[in-house]
């Protein structure tokens, strides 16, 4: 079993193997008495080009599941396989470099460096993967066009209403090109019309684009948006398009 | 990666200006502080050793009464013999003056201000290192008849006759009228502060006989040669004093004999002591300026656990964390440090111009202060970018 982050290309990525592959994955909380099972063996597989939507009331381990396949976090026991390699039992650092490598965030949140420029948000990820300023300008641009924020680079969050203030954050999230977009209830705090406008880029970067996206939601309405739903109640899986998808051909 | 964590200390620096520099505050103080001190007390070690040299190099006075503690007891006076015995018996001495202090109120053309009166010889002049800007010496009839003719200092000169050559000029001292003869070129300050150029010298024996009205001698200044054994030579008066006041060999002496060099010895060392002391106490304020940095670190790091969280979840990893945490605070203090080496530079120009004194720059506690301060960063910083590092980016990213 190999737990480095090394192990890991981007090229190899079989089309015909997930991308994610969750094999048993549980997580416990507290010790004893005060233990408690927030996911209680998930068996989960993402392919790559797939937008997911994982939805549940709160307490059903949905966001557990997110921090795990965030690698945010490592599960108590079980297996997740990301691109076939094993990375449960990373360290704290293997798990960052995979983050870093491999996976943009998009949180409820939106969670932009208050005072810095939309531009400088975006450049955060790539100065911490050490890429020289020039590239990073550009890129960060890139990026933001492609959310349909160019001309706003030099606002700061303040200046940005939320619907931007998320767009910022997907580019942020993109500016890496990233295997995944994890998306953590990334409508939460935007009133409707916004809500859509969100989900629409996302749908559309999806779409266009090829990314995969993860996206934790507990409005419908959203999760229309993905192509696929999953539904956890109690810490596990209670039904998945896939597999019913598979179970009616 | 330094680079950048320097990148991403300094925008954060840039982002919290007042903040950054309230936090500065203690270092720049305690780095000015330490300099200003250490620079001023070398200023003053060099104007007292200065000063003491003005005194007259190799210079002896020797006055009645035990050196010190209780009961100073006065013993005998001196008298102008007993100069007169030392220049005779003692060898390698360059001048030896008797003096008969006093002071009085002068007066002339209707102003008048009060001044030492010195009643002594020429070799007051060479014992005191004193040169004439104007005029001529006491002639040998001066001395032996007790004329009243008078030297000035160059300070009685400005008080009572401003621009005017004083020379032929009359000087009441006191019931007397003396003729200035000569005028002495100025001194300045002497090694307690006093203003050495309030000074009139007249001729001893017209002291004795127009001034205090007795055959008495205050104290008797010695100039030895260069490169003699002071102590050898104040071996051989204190001899010739003892058998000359018929001292009993388990009697302790009546007089005692000061040595200027080694009292300028003892202020330099004691002025030393002083600017240790007091670059103790201005370390003292570095040290707090630092945990002033800690404190405000702390803080930061609390107040910015989301931001945390943030560059954790997008992939930065402990160590980047630390460093950027850790160039924060040595930027800060680095800083400050730079701050306080400009403020000491002014402090130090300004307080040696108000306090007349030498400024010295030393370029080793400049330096000295400034990786010490940066040092308190690293010290002082490394607890709250431990912290910051070891956060839970999913805690962190929960924090509100």
């Amino acid at each position: 079993m190999s737990t480095s982050v090394t192990a890991i290309h981007p090229e190899s990525g079989d089309a015909s193997a997930p991308l994610i592959a969750f094999r048993g994955i549980a997580k416990s909380y507290g010790q004893g008495q005060a233990e408690f099972q927030a996911l209680r063996g998930i068996d989960l597989e993402v392919y790559g080009g797939e937008f997911v939507a994982v939805m549940g009331p709160s307490g059903s381990g949905k966001s557990t599941a997110m921090n795990i396949l965030g690698c945010l976090d490592s599960p108590s026991s079980g297996a997740y396989l990301f691109q076939g390699v094993h990375v449960e039992n990373m360290d704290r650092n293997q798990r960052a470099l995979l983050r870093r490598n491999f996976l943009g965030f998009v949180f409820q949140g939106f969670n932009l460096l208050a005072r810095t420029s939309a531009q400088e948000n975006v450049e955060l990820p790539l100065l911490y993967r050490g890429e020289p300023p020039e590239k990073r300008h550009k890129a960060a641009r890139e990026s933001l066009a492609l959310v349909g924020l160019d001309g706003w680079e030099h606002h700061t969050p303040a200046e940005l209403s939320g619907g931007q203030q998320q767009r910022v954050a997907i580019a942020r999230a993109l500016v890496t090109h990233p295997l995944v977009l994890l998306a953590d209830e990334p409508t939460g705090n935007l009133d409707s019309k916004r809500s859509h406008e969100i989900m629409e880029l996302l749908a559309r970067l999806n779409r266009e684009r090829q990314i995969t996206v993860l996206m934790v939601t507990h409005e419908p309405d959203m999760a229309h948006y993905a192509r696929r739903v999953v539904h956890f109640v109690d810490g596990l899986v209670h039904s998945d398009d896939a597999q019913e998808g598979k179970a009616c051909s | 990666m330094f680079l950048n964590a320097l990148l991403l200390a300094l925008r954060e620096i840039r982002r919290n200006l007042m903040r950054s520099f309230l936090t500065t505050l203690g270092i720049v103080i305690g780095v000015a502080a330490v300099i200003t001190m250490i620079t001023l007390g070398n200023g003053a070690t060099r104007l007292i050793s200065e000063q003491i040299s003005s005194l007259g190099s190799n210079l002896l006075i020797m006055r009645t009464g035990q050196r010190m503690g209780p009961g100073m007891s006065g013993g005998a006076r001196f008298r102008i013999a007993d100069a007169e015995a030392i220049e005779a018996q003692v060898s390698s001495l360059k001048a030896v003056a008797p003096v008969v202090n006093n002071g009085a109120t002068l007066v002339a053309g209707g102003t008048n201000w009060s001044s030492a009166i010195n009643g002594s010889t020429n070799a007051y002049l060479i014992a005191g290192n004193w040169t004439l800007a104007a005029g001529r010496q006491f002639t040998d009839e001066d001395e032996k008849l007790g004329k009243a003719v008078c030297i000035i200092g160059s300070t009685v000169r400005e008080k009572l006759f401003g621009t005017q050559n004083p020379l032929g000029m009359e000087l009441r001292v006191k019931k007397m009228t003396c003729e200035i003869i000569g005028l002495l070129a100025s001194k300045g300050q002497g090694a307690m502060g006093q203003d050495q150029d309030d000074t009139v010298i007249i001729p001893i024996r017209t002291a004795q006989r127009r001034l205090t009205g007795n055959q008495f001698v205050s104290s008797i200044m010695m100039s030895m040669k260069d490169g003699v054994d002071t102590d050898r030579v104040m071996l051989q008066i204190r001899s010739l004093m003892r058998e000359r006041r018929k001292l009993a060999d388990n009697d302790e002496d009546d007089f005692n004999i000061l040595d200027t060099k080694q009292i300028a010895q003892t202020l330099s060392g004691t002025v030393g002591t002083m600017t240790s002391l007091l670059g103790a106490v201005a370390a003292v304020s570095l040290l707090v300026g630092g945990i002033g940095i800690m404190n405000i670190m702390l803080v930061s790091v609390t107040e910015r656990t989301r931001e945390i969280g943030i560059r954790l979840a997008i992939g930065a990893l402990e160590h980047e964390v630390l460093l950027q945490f850790l160039t924060e605070a040595v930027a800060l203090s680095a800083f400050g440090g730079l701050i306080g080496i400009v403020l000491a530079l002014f402090s130090c120009l300004l307080l040696s111009h108000l306090m007349q004194m030498p400024f010295l720059f030393d370029p080793s506690i400049n330096l000295l202060s400034f990786a010490f301060s940066a040092g308190i960063g690293v010290v002082f910083g490394y607890m709250p970018a431990r912290r910051a590092a070891s956060l839970d980016p999913i805690e962190a990213l929960r924090h509100e």
